[in-house]
C-alpha cells in the first residue's frame, strides 16, 4: 500500500486510473452483457456508443425520436436490444425507405462496424436481446426433423410449409426464408419484428431454434423432383400443368391436325 | 392364270395369323367396318384425346404406385435418406409415400407422372368439354353423351381429390378437413355422415384405407366403364364435323379410321406420355416431404387444392363469416353451405343441363352433325364464357394469398375485389362475348356481300373514287352463311277463338320468353336473295356510277358505299375444302 500511496501524485497515475477503469468497463461488459460474442466482433465500447448515437442522431432520430424513446411515427427502442438493430439494419430494413404496410428489405445502408456501433447505443439504452454467437446459430449443429416439427407448428402457417413466404391481411406478408442469414433467423425469432409475434427463449428454446434454422437451411434449393415451381403449392403446379402440359399438347394437336392426311 | 409374287415368310405368318383369329372369332367383318370407319380431321377433336391418353398414362404409373404404397394409418417411425422427417411419428402410408420417393428406384418420376397427368387429364377434360360446347356438339342425339362426359368430369374430380389425400400429409389432410367441415355444415345428417365417412370423428384410423379402395377400384372403374360408353357414342353418332362446303348432316367428310387416325392417335399417345413424363422428370409436384405428415394442427401459408378444386377453395374464401346462423340450438352454416354447395351445385346444374335447356328454348328436334361457329350463336357462347369467368374468378379468389404477396397487393383489397367480380365479372363477360359475336356476325355478312377489300382504288374519269372488292369464292361464302337462323319461338295466343283460355299457355309463354333471351338478339345470315341484290347492285354502279343507290336494309351493308367487283371464278379449289 506503501508504494501505491508514494506514487499516487505521479503524473502517470491519472493515465493508469483511465485505462483501469476501462478495463473494468469492458471486463464487466464482457460479463453481464448476455452472450454477445457475434461472428462480427460486437466490442461495444464507450466510443461505440458514442459513434453509434450520433449515427442515430443523424439517421434514426427523425421518427424514434431523439432519446429513441419513439415517437408518432415509430416505436421506442429502448430495451429491443442489439438483436433487433441488427436484424432491422442488417437487412436494410431500417431505416425505412418509405412507409407501407410494412418496412421492405432493401440494399443495408450501413457497414457491419456502423450497424454494431448502433446497437451498441441502442443496447446501452436498455437491457434487451443480445446479438447471437455463431454456435447459437450454426445450422450444422441442429437437429432438422426436430426444426421441421416445430416449424410447421409455429411458423407454416404464415411463411410457408418451407418458408418460402406467405400473405397477411392488408398487405402485409411474411417473407421467404432462404436466403435471410442464420443470424438474422434467430434475431426475428427473438425480437418479433413487424408482424412477427416474438419467441423467446422460454417458448421456443435456443437449442429449438438452432433446430428450425437448420430446417430452413436445408430448404430452398432442396428439390428432390426436379424445379421447384416457388415452392408455392398445388397453384404454381396447377399454372403449370396448364402452361406447360397443355399448351404442348395443344401446340402438338394443331401440328398433327394440320399434317396431310 | 395369272401370276401373283410368292408371299414372303413374314407375309404368310400374318396370313396365318389373321386367318386363324378371323375363324374363330370372327374379328374381319369387325376391322373391316372399323378400319373403313371415317372420321372428320381438325386438330380439336385431338382434345378429347389427350383426356383418354392421360387417364392411360394415369392408369400404368398407378399400377405401379400401388406396389409400393401402404394404405394404413398405423403410426410409424420414420428412418430413411430424408433427413427432416427422421425419427418424426407418422402413419404407414406417409412413411411409404416416402420410401416410394426417395428410395424405390424410379419411384419419384412415377409418383410424379402421375400426378402430373391427373392435372392434364382434368385440364383436358375442361378443354375438350369446352370444344364440345362452344361448337354445339352436345346438341341433338348427343344430349346423352354430354351428359356422360360430364358424370366423367364429376368421376375426374372425385378421383383427383381421393388420390390427393392418400399421402396423408398436412397439405392435403387441411383438404380432407375441409371435406369434413363440409359435410358438417349439412343440416340434421352432417355429423353423423361425417362420423360415418371418418369411422368416427375426424380424421379417425379408417380414411385411408377407405379413399384407397374407392381411389384405385370404385372411381377408376366407373371412370372406364363410361369412357367406354362416351367412345361407343361417338361411333354410334358418328362424329361431328365443322362447317364447310360439300358437308351437311348427312353426310361424314373425313378420312378413314385405317390408317389415317390409327397413326395420328397413335403418335398423339406417346405425345401426350412424353410430355407428361417430361413434367414429372424436370418440374416437382405434391412434395409431400415438404409438408410433413398429417397432424390436425397445424397448416402452413399457401395451402391450396389442386387447380380443379381451387374453385372450391376460392368460394369459401370469399364468403363472409358472419353468415352462420343459430336457430335455437341449432346452427345453420350458411357460411359453408352456400360457398361449398350452392355455388358448385349452380354451376354444375348449369352445365350438365345446357343442352336440354336450349334444346327447350330453341324447339329444335332435329338432329345435328355439323358444328355450330361459337360466333353464330351469340348467346351459348356468352353464356359458356359466363360460366367459365366464375369459375375464373373463383379459381383467382382461390390464390388470392399468392397475388398479394406476387403482386405486393392487399389481401383484404383482393377479397373484396373478388366478392364484386363474381357477381358483375360473369354478366359483364356474357355481354362483351355476345357483342363479339354480333360484330363478327355483321362482318360475316359485310364479307358476303361486299367482299374482300383489296386496296385497289379506282378512279373515274368524272373524278369518282372507287374501291375494288374481291367477291368471296364459293367455299368462303358458304362458310358464313350455311347455318340457320334461329328465331325467337312463335307460340299460340292465349285464348282460342271463342275466348276459351288454352291449356299449357303458360309453360309456352315460359319457353318463348326463354327462346326470346336467347334469340331476340340475332343477326342472320345472308339470303340468296339478298346475295342476288347485292351483286346487281355491284354490276349496276360498274356500268353506271350515278345510279340510285340500294336500301341500305336490303343489302345489310354499313354506310351503303358503293364498291366495283373484280371477276373471278367463283369456284376455283383453293384448298378450304378439305
Amino acid at each position: 500500500m506503501k508504494a501505491l500511496a508514494a506514487r499516487r501524485q505521479d503524473r502517470r497515475a491519472p493515465i493508469v486510473l483511465l485505462l483501469l477503469a476501462l478495463l473494468l468497463t469492458g471486463g464487466l461488459y464482457a460479463v453481464l452483457a448476455p452472450t454477445s460474442a457475434d461472428a462480427a466482433p460486437v466490442q461495444a465500447s464507450t466510443n461505440d456508443i458514442a459513434t453509434g448515437e450520433k449515427l442515430f442522431q443523424a439517421n434514426c432520430a427523425s421518427c424514434h425520436g431523439p432519446a429513441a424513446s419513439g415517437t408518432a411515427s415509430g416505436p421506442s427502442l429502448i430495451g429491443v436490444g442489439a438483436a433487433a438493430v441488427d436484424f432491422q439494419v442488417g437487412t436494410g430494413r431500417m431505416p425505412m425507405q418509405m412507409s407501407g404496410p410494412q418496412a421492405l428489405p432493401k440494399p443495408v445502408q450501413f457497414d457491419q462496424e456502423q450497424i454494431n456501433q448502433l446497437a451498441a447505443f441502442v443496447a446501452s439504452l436498455g437491457a434487451g436481446p443480445a446479438i447471437p454467437t455463431a454456435e447459437q446459430v450454426d445450422p450444422a449443429l441442429g437437429d432438422v426433423a426436430n426444426g421441421m416439427l416445430i416449424f410447421r407448428t409455429n411458423c407454416a402457417m404464415c411463411h410457408n410449409a418451407v418458408g418460402a413466404g406467405g400473405a397477411l391481411s392488408q398487405g402485409k406478408f411474411a417473407p421467404n426464408l432462404w436466403e435471410t442469414t442464420p443470424t438474422h433467423l434467430y434475431e426475428a425469432m427473438l425480437t418479433g419484428p413487424q408482424s412477427m409475434p416474438v419467441f423467446n427463449d422460454a417458448n421456443i428454446t435456443p437449442e429449438e431454434k438452432r433446430d428450425i434454422i437448420a430446417f430452413i437451411d436445408q430448404q430452398g434449393g432442396t428439390s428432390p423432383g426436379g424445379l421447384d415451381l416457388g415452392a408455392l403449392g398445388p397453384v404454381s403446379e396447377g399454372l403449370w400443368a396448364w402452361v406447360v402440359g397443355m399448351g404442348l399438347l395443344i401446340g402438338a394437336a394443331v401440328w398433327i391436325g394440320a399434317k396431310s392426311s | 392364270m395369272t401370276t401373283t409374287a410368292t408371299p414372303t415368310p413374314v407375309e404368310k405368318i400374318a396370313g396365318g395369323t389373321a386367318d386363324y383369329l378371323d375363324q374363330r372369332t370372327g374379328i374381319g367383318t369387325f376391322v373391316k367396318t372399323f378400319a373403313r370407319k371415317i372420321f372428320p380431321d381438325h386438330w380439336s377433336f385431338l382434345l378429347g384425346e389427350i383426356a383418354l391418353f392421360s387417364f392411360i398414362t394415369i392408369l400404368i404409373s398407378g399400377v405401379f404406385l400401388t406396389i409400393f404404397f401402404v394404405p394404413s394409418m398405423t403410426e410409424v417411425h420414420y428412418e430413411g435418406p430424408w433427413a427432416a422427417m427422421n425419427g418424426v411419428e407418422m402413419s404407414e402410408a406417409f412413411a411409404s409415400t416416402l420410401r416410394l420417393s426417395f428410395e424405390v428406384r424410379g419411384g419419384l418420376l412415377m409418383r410424379q407422372i402421375h400426378h402430373w397427368a391427373a392435372l392434364i387429364f382434368m385440364a383436358a377434360i375442361v378443354t375438350h368439354m369446352m370444344r364440345v360446347f362452344f361448337t354445339g356438339a352436345f346438341r341433338k342425339p348427343r344430349e346423352v353423351n354430354w351428359v356422360v362426359g360430364f358424370l366423367l368430369l364429376i368421376l375426374g374430380l372425385a378421383a383427383g381429390f381421393s388420390g390427393y389425400s392418400l399421402p396423408d400429409d398436412v397439405l392435403s389432410g387441411n383438404g380432407l378437413r375441409i371435406t369434413d367441415g363440409v359435410v358438417k355444415a349439412v343440416p340434421i345428417i352432417g355429423s353423423y355422415t361425417s362420423y360415418f365417412i371418418f369411422g368416427g370423428e375426424f380424421p379417425g384410423q379408417d380414411l385411408i384405407p377407405r379413399l384407397f379402395t374407392v381411389h384405385i377400384l370404385l372411381v377408376p372403374g366407373i371412370i372406364l366403364a363410361l369412357i367406354g360408353l362416351h367412345l361407343f357414342f361417338v361411333v354410334l353418332h358418328k362424329h361431328t364435323q365443322y362447317p364447310g362446303s360439300g358437308r351437311s348432316d348427312k353426310n361424314v367428310v373425313g378420312y378413314p379410321l385405317f390408317p389415317i387416325y390409327v397413326a395420328k392417335a397413335g403418335g398423339y399417345f406417346f405425345t401426350v406420355f412424353g410430355v407428361i413424363a417430361l413434367m414429372a422428370a424436370t418440374m416437382s409436384i405434391n412434395p409431400v416431404w415438404n409438408y410433413g405428415p398429417y397432424d390436425p394442427s397445424p397448416i402452413s401459408a399457401g395451402a391450396q387444392p389442386d387447380w380443379y378444386m381451387l374453385f372450391l377453395e376460392g368460394s369459401l374464401r370469399l364468403m363472409p363469416g358472419f353468415t352462420e346462423v343459430v336457430i335455437g340450438h341449432y346452427t345453420l352454416s350458411l357460411n359453408v353451405i352456400i360457398p361449398a354447395m350452392v355455388v358448385p351445385g349452380i354451376l354444375f346444374t348449369l352445365l350438365a343441363a345446357y343442352p336440354f335447356i336450349e334444346a327447350f328454348a330453341t324447339g329444335d328436334k332435329r338432329e345435328h352433325h355439323v358444328l355450330d361457329r361459337p360466333r353464330n350463336r351469340p348467346f351459348r357462347t356468352a353464356f359458356g364464357v359466363s360460366i367459365l369467368t366464375a369459375f375464373f374468378i373463383l379459381v383467382l379468389a382461390g390464390s388470392n394469398d399468392l397475388i398479394a404477396t406476387h403482386f405486393h397487393m392487399s389481401l383484404n383489397d383482393i377479397t373484396w375485389a373478388f366478392r364484386v367480380l363474381i357477381f358483375v365479372g360473369p354478366w359483364f363477360a356474357f355481354w362483351v362475348t355476345k357483342r363479339i359475336c354480333l360484330g363478327l356476325q355483321r362482318k360475316d355478312r359485310e364479307l358476303v356481300l361486299h367482299g374482300h377489300e383489296t386496296g385497289r382504288i379506282v378512279r373515274f374519269a368524272n373524278g369518282e373514287y372507287i374501291e375494288v372488292h374481291k367477291p368471296l369464292d364459293a367455299h368462303e361464302r358458304w362458310l358464313r352463311v350455311q347455318h340457320d337462323a334461329i328465331r325467337p319461338l312463335e307460340i299460340e295466343p292465349a285464348e282460342d277463338s271463342r275466348g276459351v283460355r288454352r291449356k299449357g299457355y303458360r309453360l309456352d309463354r315460359m319457353r318463348q320468353r326463354l327462346s326470346q333471351t336467347f334469340y331476340e338478339d340475332r343477326i342472320e345470315p345472308v339470303t340468296p336473295a339478298e346475295l342476288a341484290a347485292s351483286h346487281s347492285h355491284g354490276q349496276h354502279d360498274a356500268i353506271a356510277p350515278a345510279g340510285e343507290p340500294a336500301p341500305a336494309q336490303l343489302t345489310g351493308a354499313v354506310g351503303g358505299g358503293q364498291h366495283l367487283v373484280d371477276p373471278q371464278d367463283e369456284t376455283a379449289l383453293d384448298g378450304r375444302n378439305r
